[in-house]
């Protein structure tokens, strides 16, 4: 019952999005919890995106898979999801999961152990992860909901995507604040980017054209300690 | 078709100078003026009162031809000129401090040009010799000048020098060519030395580098660029050990800095040759004392704007200094406004585009203009025909600065340069006097020089290795001879070694991807050509913001118009704070903001009331440490408030009457309720940036003694902190006590933790990662906009600090941000300083002192918390519109 306990305070009736009928909580560290299913989803871990980097000459630091392997545990010990999707592009390139530090990769097997874990395909990821469990899937259907990397092309309703790496900008008294953030329309929701290195796309820009009923698209900015929804209205480009 | 950009706006009696422009100009009051090929410098060669050759220094070898010259045109050369000849020949390095006007140039090529008239000629099938003289600037403008400046004499003495630039702007074929015949002297910039080092033919390319002439010293080695140049400089007399250097520079605080400089620091110490010339005739310098009231704050000076159209009217050619661009941009629009008689009026400053800027310059050279409102880009030793009066408006922050600017005035050093001061506010017109005062005193406040960044180290290390293997052993040593480096420790060159081959983290992951390798013989070699290749596109140490290009449409297309001219860039942050019909001011017109399209700000004609004036990072001077105390001295001593426009006498007097005037080394703290809040006030005096790090710090504190602070402002003078609760009750019950808040220790966790936090450490991390080459400097067109390199360096440096606070690159950042960002040092100073010397007086009202800061408030936001509340409020505004979710 403790763990009951412990989402319940986590989740307050307001901070409550619909989704195709579904009710799910917009995380303001950026996963999406749906507290009747027990489903955790997350979108773009993007893991060994430093290694990926350095093979290309630029070293940048190597914590980042540390750093998001962290941030992920936290958010599955306060939750404690028996469902746990991956959303795509989980790991930055196809020899990600061989390259990964034993520890790491430990620390993640630990992570998985317990629970349901989808690997669904992303582009940079099509195969599954090397030696990793888990089960890797195109795309996965729960009630009324579907999983998938990219967002389809035609309106799906109930359609939970990544991909896009999606954050806002709102400009108020002459200054400009950008987060990243969930988009949703309350058909459609695409995810923000998980990842210690992912950056984010704006959600006016023309590759989010056609994916939103724009009369009813919010954009959840993602706070400090809570989400802020914010609608189309008030966003600006850039 | 031009859309008439007014950047030189001509009057109708002008307009006929320019008729070559055709029909444009009948229906346009706004004439471009185009660029052409400036006249000869004035002052590079000159007649002087000085004694005729003959009586010279007997070791002196002037070479035949040269005498002859200048008998020809009547000429005699200066005694500094003869005295660094001798000492050049004598096979000493040289400095040689000397005013605008000097012919310090000719001086610093004299050595070059009399050795290379006396070397045989090359016979035919002979080996092409290698460079004789490197002539390095800060400025590309000022190389072009002096290829033009030097040829001609080159020419008339008839002389076998080939002289060539090789700038960023040189063409590729040429720039291969020079490899292989190479220029007698090249004129070039410390990038391009950079690039010559990291080619693996460097070592023959310098072998018979005799001369390397540094010309205006002064502003090169207080920055970074200085320290890849002294790094370079290090690495030429490792190929050339008897190479000689010559320094020309402005007159500085401390010339045994720069004498270090100037050569190889084994054994430490070791300096160049001096050669001081003293400087001319005084120059005659006022204060406006004007018939206006001179507002309480601010920074326009429009108050003044008819004494200063006055003053032009009166004189040939007046240059306006101010010190940011956006000051440049207001005081030209109300300039303007103010000319009725149509003089021709310019403006000048870093962000328009370079083709207006050439334009202008061009104008100047010819005298075609009778004003030109400029920023410190044309601080620099660049010809600006006979600029016959200097007008500085606003607080010049330093003496020294104060005085090369107005030795832009009258490039003849034997007649008085004339210049007068316009004070924007109460305040400025003490530090006006102050600097006045120095000025009289050839006081000099020039910044004392910092140890060479490591991220600038790491970017040489690496450019070494792509010229040829070294080894660990010989570089130490040779970097170590670079002056600032001389205080170099071992095992923070290997830890930048470290992070040169892998990056130098704890974690060794990358050793399989190493950019540079040891092999056997202990020598480091690069790893593959690849590196070398990336390594020369990210050369250089000056990373700019992220900028976006004005692009001009007609009025009425909106975001469809297309191909109109850029106007110059403005910063990526101020034109994200647009909105779509925003009019704002810039090169002197106002712009409607139409939208942001990729790496463009698209514009078009505006109008109306509300202009937003774009603010821009960078560009304000601190006021300097010397001017500062000059100014509490003033304040202090009442005898001094004569020399003082009697408005601000009184002004001084009456706040002694109501509250106090501080001792010299005091700090006075004043505190007063006004509204339903409490104010504190204090004068330190230490310039805006020491202010604002100070302001971050009491507000800390004030929170956790429950003052419940709201806010604060900064300004170079005063610093204002505004709480719920009265400060001065706690300061009585010692809740702290005034002492305590103002204690030392809190440079220590408090700095600490409010820094780690701070955007400005992001964005100084920024810089550091690219110049230690981390992350790839942009290029146009390459990205979008700034932003993915703005994310991915913000996101590294929250990742990094989380992981390895050590790093060698987080250490280069905050020594960077303690220096430049904070002031960290001046502010430590201060408060050691007035231990046990702080003045608290309390107030039942506002002081007249505190006036002036207490207008600045809700002018200037504080960074904070801030972001979440504004999110917050909009997504109040959401719910409130929407009504409950």
């Amino acid at each position: 019952m403790n763990f009951s306990l412990a989402r319940a305070s986590l989740i307050a009736e307001a901070d409550l999005v619909g989704i195709a009928g579904e009710r799910a909580v917009c995380d303001p560290r950026g996963v999406l919890y749906f507290p009747d299913l027990r489903l955790l989803a997350v979108s773009d871990l993007h893991l060994e995106k430093g290694s990926s980097l350095a093979r290309r000459g630029a070293l940048i630091p190597p914590y980042d898979t540390g750093a998001t392997l962290l941030r992920l545990q936290a958010v599955i010990s306060d939750y404690q999801p028996s469902i746990m999707i991956s959303l795509g592009d989980s790991f930055h390139d196809g020899g990600g999961a061989e390259r990964m530090h034993a520890s790491f990769r430990e620390r993640l097997e630990a992570l998985m152990s317990g629970r349901d874990w989808f690997w669904v395909a992303g582009n940079h990821d099509p195969e599954a992860p090397a030696d990793l469990p888990g089960e890797t899937v195109r795309e996965l259907a729960i009630g009324s909901l579907l999983f998938r990397h990219e967002p389809s092309k035609e309106r799906v309703e109930g359609e939970i995507a990544g991909h896009l790496h999606p954050c806002a900008r709102i400009v108020q008294r002459g200054r400009s604040v950008r987060r990243r953030c969930f988009a949703g329309d309350g058909g459609r929701m695409i995810m923000p980017a998980f990842g210690a290195y992912t950056g984010s796309l704006n959600v006016l820009d023309r590759a989010y054209a056609g994916l939103f009923r724009l009369d009813t698209l919010m954009a959840y900015m993602l706070g400090a300690d809570r989400i802020f929804a914010i609608s189309r209205s008030m966003l600006r480009p850039g | 078709m031009f859309p008439g950009t007014p950047l030189i706006r001509l009057g109708a009696a002008r307009r006929s100078t320019f008729s070559h422009r055709g029909r444009r100009e009948e229906r346009s009051p706004f004439v471009p003026i185009f660029l052409g090929v400036r006249a000869p410098s004035r002052y590079l060669w000159r007649v002087t009162e000085q004694p005729r050759l003959a009586e010279q220094n007997a070791t002196v070898a002037l070479p035949e031809p040269f005498i002859r010259w200048f008998g020809e045109k009547g000429w005699s050369p200066r005694a500094h000129q003869i005295e660094l000849l001798a000492k050049a020949q004598a096979g000493q390095s040289v400095l040689l401090i000397a005013p605008t006007g000097a012919g310090k140039t000719l001086a610093g090529f004299l050595p070059s040009l009399t050795e290379l008239a006396n070397r045989p000629r090359r016979r035919p099938g002979q080996a092409h010799r290698g460079i004789h003289t490197l002539y390095i600037s800060p400025l590309k403008a000022l190389a072009v000048d002096i290829e033009r400046n030097l040829g001609k004499p080159v020419e008339e003495i008839g002389l076998p020098v080939t002289i060539e630039t090789r700038t960023g702007d040189t063409p590729s074929h040429k720039r291969q060519r020079q490899k292989l015949v190479p220029p007698d002297i090249l004129l070039t910039t410390p990038e391009q030395l950079a690039l010559l080092i990291a080619a693996p033919d460097a070592r023959r390319f310098f072998e018979d580098l005799r001369y390397v002439v540094l010309d205006e010293l002064h502003s090169l080695v207080t920055s970074k660029r200085g320290h890849l140049l002294a790094l370079g400089l290090a690495r030429l007399r490792s190929y050339v050990p008897g190479l000689q250097t010559i320094g020309l520079s402005a007159t500085v605080a401390e010339p045994d800095e720069l004498r270090r400089w100037l050569v190889g620091q084994n054994p430490p110490g070791t300096m160049a040759g001096l050669i001081t010339v003293a400087g001319g005739a005084k120059p005659d310098i006022s204060i406006l004392d004007s018939e206006q009231h001179v507002p309480w704050s601010g920074h326009s000076a429009r108050y003044a704007i008819p004494e200063i159209y006055e003053a032009i009217k009166r004189h040939r050619t007046t240059i306006l200094f101010v010190n940011t661009r956006s000051q440049a941009e207001l005081l030209f629009q109300e300039l303007w406004r103010a000319n009725e008689d149509s003089l021709p009026i310019a403006l000048h400053h870093g962000s328009l585009d370079v083709g207006q800027r050439r334009r202008v310059e061009k104008a100047m050279g010819e005298n075609a203009l009778r004003a030109i409102v400029a920023t410190s880009t044309l601080d620099l030793g660049i010809d600006w025909g006979d600029v016959d009066l200097v007008v500085h408006v606003g607080a010049p922050k330093g003496a020294s600065r104060l005085a090369q600017r107005i030795g832009r005035a009258n490039h003849r050093m034997d007649e008085p340069s004339k210049a007068i001061l316009i004070p924007a506010n109460r305040f400025e017109v003490l530090e006006c006097r102050a600097a006045l005062d120095a000025n009289y005193l050839g006081a000099q406040d020039t910044p004392p020089l910092i140890n060479g960044a490591l991220d600038v180290l790491s970017q040489h290390v690496l450019g070494v290795a792509c010229g040829a293997p070294f080894h660990p052993d010989h570089l130490f040593e040779e970097v170590r001879s670079a002056a600032p480096y001389a205080g170099l420790a071992r095992e923070t060159f290997d830890r930048v070694v470290d992070f040169v081959a892998t990056g130098g983290y704890a974690l060794k992951n990358y050793e399989r991807y190493a950019r540079i390798r040891k092999t056997i013989g202990g020598l480091w070699r690069v790893s593959h050509p690849r590196i070398a290749q990336q390594y020369r596109l990210n050369v250089g140490t000056i990373v700019e913001m992220p900028e976006l290009n004005i692009r001009y449409v007609r009025q009425g297309r909106g975001m469809a118009g297309r191909g109109g001219p850029v106007l110059g860039k403005v910063e990526e942050y101020f034109a994200e704070t647009l909105r779509p019909g925003d009019n704002f001011l810039f090169a002197g017109k106002v712009l409607r903001f139409e939208g942001i399209r990729e790496n463009e700000c698209v514009v078009s004609n505006g109008a109306g009331a509300n202009i937003i004036v774009p603010s821009y990072a960078g560009g304000k001077f601190p006021l300097s440490t010397y001017l500062a105390d000059q100014v509490r001295g003033m304040l202090a001593d009442s005898n001094r408030w004569q020399a003082l426009p009697e408005q601000v006498a009184d002004w001084l007097r009456l706040q002694k009457e109501k509250s106090v005037l501080p001792k010299r080394g005091d700090l006075l703290v004043e505190t007063f309720p006004r509204g339903n809040r409490h104010y504190m006030v204090a004068y330190p005096f230490e310039g805006r940036l020491a202010h604002q790090t100070l302001g971050m710090l009491l507000t800390r504190r004030l929170e956790r003694a429950n003052a419940r602070p709201l806010g604060f402002v900064a300004t170079d003078y005063s610093l204002a902190v505004w709480a719920l609760d009265d400060m001065a009750a706690l300061f009585r019950a010692k809740k702290p006590s005034l002492a305590a808040l103002f204690d030392e220790d809190m440079l220590g966790d408090d700095l600490e933790a409010w820094l780690n936090d701070s955007w400005m450490l992001k964005r100084t991390f920024r810089t550091c990662a690219v110049i230690a080459g981390l992350i790839e400097k942009r290029f146009p067109g390459q990205e979008k906009s700034g932003r993915q390199v703005t994310v991915s360096a913000d996101l590294i440096y929250d990742v990094l600090r989380s992981h390895e606070p050590d790093h060698i690159l987080l250490q280069a950042t905050r020594t960077d941000a303690a220096a430049g960002l904070l002031d960290v040092s001046r502010l430590a100073e201060m408060l050691s300083r007035v231990r046990g010397r702080i003045m608290h007086k309390h107030l039942e009202q506002i002081s007249p002192l505190a006036v002036p800061i207490m207008l600045e408030i809700g002018k200037e936001s504080v960074n904070g918390g801030a972001n979440e509340s504004l999110l917050m409020e909009a997504a109040d505004l959401v719910e409130e519109a929407m009504g409950q979710r």
